[in-house]
C-alpha cells in the first residue's frame, strides 16, 4: 500500500519548501500576491471538501460558512478584542470544528439529502447573522485592519506562511487517505452496510470527516482574513460554498493534489475570463453548466482523468504470504453463538418469531428453509442490522442484543452478504485490510504490518493473492464472493456468518467454495451458513436448524434433520 | 387577535406556495431517489416567462400563463435529459451535485438575460381583495390557496384513480420490477420531471404578484419547501403539504412577533430542531436498505 509513496513524498516536500522559499524572498506585484494568497487559503478549505466528499462521500454545502467562522474569529478577535493572531486562529479552527461536529450530530445518521439541506441552512443562517448582528459582526460593511502575527507582518511573509500551511494541510489529507481512519472513510463512502459489518463505526467516521473538513475550512478562513486584512459577509455566501465544492470536483475530489489543482484552475480561469463579468450572471451561468458537465464527463476530475492516462498495471506481490490462522475450536466455551427466543416483526409480518438455536464451537451450522422463511432476516438481526423485536443473541456468552453492528463485529462476528457488498473503489487487498483491522482482532492490534500480513494471508487462503492490487470491478462474480469471504476471515472472527455464499456461482465455483469451506472448518472456525444448495449444505454442515414462516421446525444433526417429514414437507410441499 | 388571524391568513397563503414546490420535490424524489436542488429555479423561470409574455409582450394573462406552463414542461423534459438521465446509474451524490450546478446555471442565465432589477407581475384578479370581518383577504392569496387545493385534489385523483398514476407509483417503488412488468420506466421518469417543473412553475407564477420576480426567489422558496418536506416526513405527499403550510405560518408569525431581518432564518431553525428531535418528520420517512 505504501508502494511508490517515498519518492513521491520527497518530491512533494521539495516542491513545498521551494514554493515557501520563493514566496518569502521573491518580490511579486500586489495583484499576483493577492491571487496566490486567495489560492493558498481556498486550497486549504478545498482540502476539507476532499476529506468529507472525496474520502467519506458526504456532502458539505457550507464550507464557505466554516471558512467565515475562521475568518471572523481572526477578524473580530484581533480588531475588537485585541487578542493575539495565533490564539484567534486556534479559536476559529476550534469553533469551525465544533460547529461542524454539531451539524453532523444532528444529521449524519440520516441520508445525504438531509445533510445537504442542513448544511445549506447553516450557511443561510450564518449569512443572515453576519449581515444583521451588526453590533457583534460589523454587519455588511465588514471588518478592516485585521491583525497579523509577529514575524509575519509583511504581506510577503504572510503569504509564505499561508503557502506553508497549505502544504502541511495537503500532506495531512494525503496521509489521512492512507491511514486506518481514511480507509474507514472510503469504506463508508463505498458501502455503509458492509463497512459497519466489517467493524467500522459508520456514524463516528462520518462525524470525524465532517468535523475535520469544517476545521480545515476554518483554518483557510483564518489565514484568508489575515492575508487580506479585510473581510465582509458577501465573501462567504452560499455561492462561495458551491465554488469551493466545484474546485474540489474539477480537480478530482479524491486527492489533495486534485483539490489544489482545481482550486488553482478556478481562481486563474475567472481572472482570464474577467471580461465575462461585465454581464452579470454570465460568469456564474458558465460555472453552473461546468459543474453539470464535470459531473457527467469527468467523474474523477482533471487529476483523476490524468491519473488514469498514466496508471501503471498493478504488480503481483514478490514474496509469499504466511498461512492464515483462524480461531481454533479448542479455546473458549462449548457454545460459540446462542440465539434465544429471537423475534423480528415488521408491522404485522412476523419474519422471525421466537427462534432458539445454539451454534457449537468448531461446527458448521446451517440455517435452512424455503424462501421467505426468515433466514436472512435472522442473520440481519444476529449481526445487528435489524433491531430484534424480542429475544437475545450472545457470542461466547456475551450478550450482543443491544449493540450496533460494528460493536458485534468487535465482539467476534464476521459476515458476508447475499448480494455481494465490497468496497468497489478499492483494491482486493484494501478490502481485506479493512476486515483485518477490526477492533478486537487480537492478532493485529495496533500493528500496521501485522494487518497487512493478515490481509495477504487471507487473500492467499482464498487463492487470490496474485491479484491483490487489482480493483474490485476487475474480478469475476465468483472471485468477488471469495474476496468478501477473505475480508471476513481476515477479521479473525469467533463466528463466521455466510449468507447464501453459493448463490449465483457456477458448478466449478461451487466446488471451489465447498473446498474452501472444508478448509475453514478443518481449522476449527465456527460457521453459521445459509444456503439453498442442499448438496453443499449436506456436504459441509454438521448441524441444521430449519425455519419455516419465521418459526423453527427442526433442529439437529444434518442427516437426521433431512429425514424428518416436516422438513421434507416444507421443502417439497405436503404430499 | 385580529392581527394574529391576519398573519395566519398570510402564512397559509405563502405556505401554499411552499407546499406546491414541496410536492415537486417529493414527486421527483419518489421517482428517482434524488433531491432536485433546481426545483426552486423552476418557479423562478416560470415567473420570468410570465413577465416576458404578460408584461413585456402584453399578451392576455391566461395566454401568457398557458405559454409559460408549456415552456416549463419543455424545461422539465430538457432538465431530465441533460441533468438527470446521463447520471441515472451513478448514485445519489453525482445527481445531487448536477442539480445544484443546473440551479446555478438557470439562475444566472436568467440574470444575464434579464438583469438584476426585480420585476413586477400583476395578480390574476383585478380586485385587490376584500374585508371579511376583522381580516383583509388579499385576492392573490385566495387564488394561491384555491389553486393549490385544486392541484392537490388533481394529483390525488391522478395517482390513486388512473392507470398512469399506478405506473408512476410502481416506478417509484421498484424500477426493475416495474420495467419487467412492462411499465415504460424512462417515460414515467420523464413525465415526473415535466409534471414537477409545471407544479414548480405554477407555484412561481402564483407567488410572483406577492413577492417581486427576482433571481433569488427560486432558491429562497426551494429551501423552505425542502424544509417543509423534511418536517412533513420525507417522501410523503400529505406531509409535504402540511409541512409547507407549517413553514409559511411559522415564518410569518416569526417575522411579525420576533424579528423581520431574521425572517429567513426561522424556517431553518424549525428544520434543525425537527432533525434533532423528530428526524422522521410528522409522517415518517420509510427508509430501509435491504441487506
Amino acid at each position: 500500500m505504501m508502494r511508490g509513496s517515498l519518492p513521491g513524498l520527497s518530491i512533494y516536500a521539495l516542491v513545498a519548501v521551494v514554493a515557501v522559499a520563493l514566496a518569502a524572498t521573491v518580490k511579486t506585484d500586489a495583484y499576483v500576491a493577492n491571487i496566490l494568497m486567495q489560492a493558498a487559503t481556498y486550497a486549504i478549505a478545498v482540502f476539507g471538501i476532499s476529506i468529507v466528499l472525496g474520502l467519506c462521500g458526504q456532502i458539505n454545502l457550507a464550507q464557505a460558512a466554516f471558512f467565515a467562522v475562521g475568518a471572523y474569529a481572526v477578524a473580530l478577535g484581533t480588531v475588537d478584542y485585541s487578542l493575539p493572531f495565533w490564539l484567534c486562529l486556534l479559536v476559529g479552527v476550534g469553533l469551525a470544528f465544533a460547529s461542524g461536529a454539531l451539524l453532523g450530530l444532528s444529521t449524519l445518521r440520516l441520508g445525504g439529502h438531509y445533510l445537504a439541506m442542513v448544511t445549506i441552512s447553516f450557511q443561510q443562517i450564518l449569512t443572515v447573522v453576519l449581515i444583521n448582528a451588526i453590533r457583534f459582526t460589523h454587519g455588511p460593511d465588514g471588518v478592516s485592519s485585521i491583525g497579523r502575527p509577529a514575524g509575519f507582518q509583511s504581506s510577503q511573509a504572510f503569504l509564505a506562511l499561508a503557502i506553508a500551511a497549505m502544504a502541511i494541510s495537503g500532506y495531512f489529507v494525503w496521509r489521512l487517505g492512507r491511514s486506518r481512519l481514511g480507509r474507514a472513510m472510503r469504506a463508508v463512502r463505498d458501502n455503509e452496510l458492509a463497512a459497519s459489518a466489517a467493524g467500522v463505526d459508520v456514524f463516528r467516521t462520518k462525524l470525524t470527516a465532517f468535523a475535520l473538513s469544517a476545521a480545515l475550512g476554518g483554518l483557510g478562513g483564518g489565514l484568508f482574513a489575515g492575508g487580506f486584512s479585510y473581510i465582509s459577509p458577501d465573501q462567504f455566501a452560499f455561492a462561495d460554498s458551491i465554488v469551493l465544492m466545484t474546485m474540489a470536483l474539477l480537480g478530482g475530489v479524491a486527492s489533495p493534489v486534485g483539490s489544489a489543482l482545481g482550486t488553482g484552475l478556478l481562481i486563474l480561469i475567472p481572472e482570464w475570463l474577467r471580461f465575462l463579468k461585465s454581464v452579470p450572471g454570465l460568469y456564474l451561468a458558465i460555472y453552473g453548466a461546468a459543474v453539470v458537465l464535470i459531473v457527467i464527463f469527468m467523474p474523477d476530475g482533471v487529476w483523476g482523468f490524468v491519473g488514469r492516462l498514466f496508471a501503471r498495471a498493478p504488480r503481483a506481490p514478490s514474496s509469499a504470504a504466511e498461512p492464515l490462522m483462524l480461531a481454533p475450536a479448542d479455546s473458549g466455551g462449548e457454545i460459540a453463538l446462542e440465539v434465544r427466543d429471537l423475534a423480528k416483526h415488521f408491522g404485522g409480518l412476523k419474519a422471525v418469531d421466537g427462534v432458539d438455536f445454539r451454534v457449537r464451537r468448531g461446527q458448521v451450522h446451517a440455517l435452512i428453509g424455503p424462501n421467505g422463511s426468515g433466514k436472512t432476516t435472522m442473520l440481519n438481526v444476529v449481526t445487528g442490522l435489524y433491531r430484534a423485536t424480542r429475544g437475545a443473541v450472545s457470542v461466547d456468552g456475551v450478550d450482543l442484543t443491544a449493540l450496533p453492528p460494528h460493536k458485534r463485529t468487535t465482539a467476534g462476528l464476521a459476515r458476508t452478504f447475499q448480494n455481494i457488498r465490497l468496497f468497489r473503489s478499492m483494491s482486493a487487498l484494501e478490502n481485506v485490510v479493512i476486515g483485518a483491522e477490526r477492533d478486537g482482532n487480537r492478532l493485529t492490534v495496533g500493528d500496521a504490518s501485522a494487518v497487512l500480513a493478515r490481509a495477504r494471508s487471507a487473500l492467499a487462503f482464498v487463492g487470490l493473492e496474485e491479484r491483490m492490487h487489482q480493483p474490485i470491478p476487475s474480478f469475476s462474480y465468483g472471485h468477488q464472493r471469495l474476496i468478501e469471504i477473505a475480508r471476513a476471515l481476515a477479521a479473525n472472527p469467533t463466528v463466521l456468518l455466510l449468507d447464501e455464499p453459493a448463490a449465483g456461482l457456477n458448478l466449478t465455483e461451487k466446488k471451489a467454495l465447498h473446498d474452501l469451506l472444508d478448509r475453514i472448518a478443518a481449522q476449527g472456525l465456527t460457521i453459521l451458513i445459509i444456503d439453498h444448495d442442499m448438496t453443499l449444505i449436506a456436504g459441509v454442515a454438521h448441524h441444521l436448524t430449519v425455519l419455516n414462516f419465521g418459526k423453527r421446525i427442526a433442529d439437529g444433526a444434518t442427516a437426521e434433520v433431512l429425514r424428518q417429514p416436516a422438513v421434507v414437507a416444507a421443502y417439497l410441499g405436503a404430499a | 387577535m385580529d392581527f394574529f388571524l391576519q398573519l395566519l391568513f398570510t402564512g397559509v397563503g405563502i405556505g401554499a406556495v411552499y407546499a406546491l414546490v414541496a410536492l415537486g420535490f417529493v414527486l421527483i424524489f419518489r421517482a428517482t431517489n434524488v433531491v432536485n436542488f433546481a426545483q426552486g429555479e423552476f418557479s423562478m423561470v416560470a415567473a420570468y416567462l410570465m413577465v416576458v409574455f404578460a408584461v413585456d409582450l402584453g399578451l392576455p394573462y391566461w395566454v401568457a400563463f398557458l405559454i409559460s406552463i408549456a415552456g416549463m414542461a419543455l424545461l422539465g423534459a430538457a432538465f431530465n435529459l441533460l441533468v438527470y438521465y446521463p447520471l441515472r446509474n451513478r448514485g445519489f451524490l453525482p445527481v445531487l451535485i448536477s442539480t445544484i450546478g443546473a440551479s446555478i446555471f438557470l439562475g444566472n442565465t436568467t440574470l444575464a438575460l434579464y438583469g438584476p432589477q426585480p420585476q413586477v407581475l400583476a395578480g390574476w384578479l383585478d380586485t385587490p381583495g376584500f374585508q371579511l370581518g376583522p381580516i383583509y383577504l388579499d385576492s392573490q392569496y385566495l387564488v394561491i390557496v384555491t389553486v393549490t387545493l385544486a392541484l392537490v385534489l388533481f394529483q390525488y385523483w391522478l395517482f390513486e384513480h388512473t392507470l398512469l398514476g399506478k405506473k408512476l407509483q410502481a416506478t417509484s417503488q421498484d424500477k426493475e420490477m416495474a420495467a419487467l412488468l412492462g411499465v415504460p420506466v424512462a417515460l414515467m421518469i420523464m413525465f415526473t420531471f415535466v409534471y414537477s417543473a409545471v407544479l414548480g412553475g405554477i407555484a412561481g407564477i402564483l407567488v410572483a404578484p406577492v413577492l417581486f420576480v427576482s433571481i433569488q426567489m427560486g432558491s429562497a422558496i426551494a429551501l423552505k419547501a425542502f424544509a417543509a418536506t423534511i418536517i412533513g416526513g420525507f417522501g410523503d405527499v400529505a406531509g409535504a403539504i402540511i409541512g409547507g403550510f407549517a413553514i409559511g405560518i411559522v415564518e410569518t408569525l416569526g417575522a411579525a412577533y420576533i424579528s423581520v431581518p431574521f425572517k429567513d432564518a426561522f424556517a431553518f431553525v424549525v428544520l434543525i430542531a425537527f432533525l434533532a428531535l423528530r428526524p422522521q418528520g410528522i409522517f415518517g420517512e420509510r427508509v430501509a436498505e435491504k441487506a
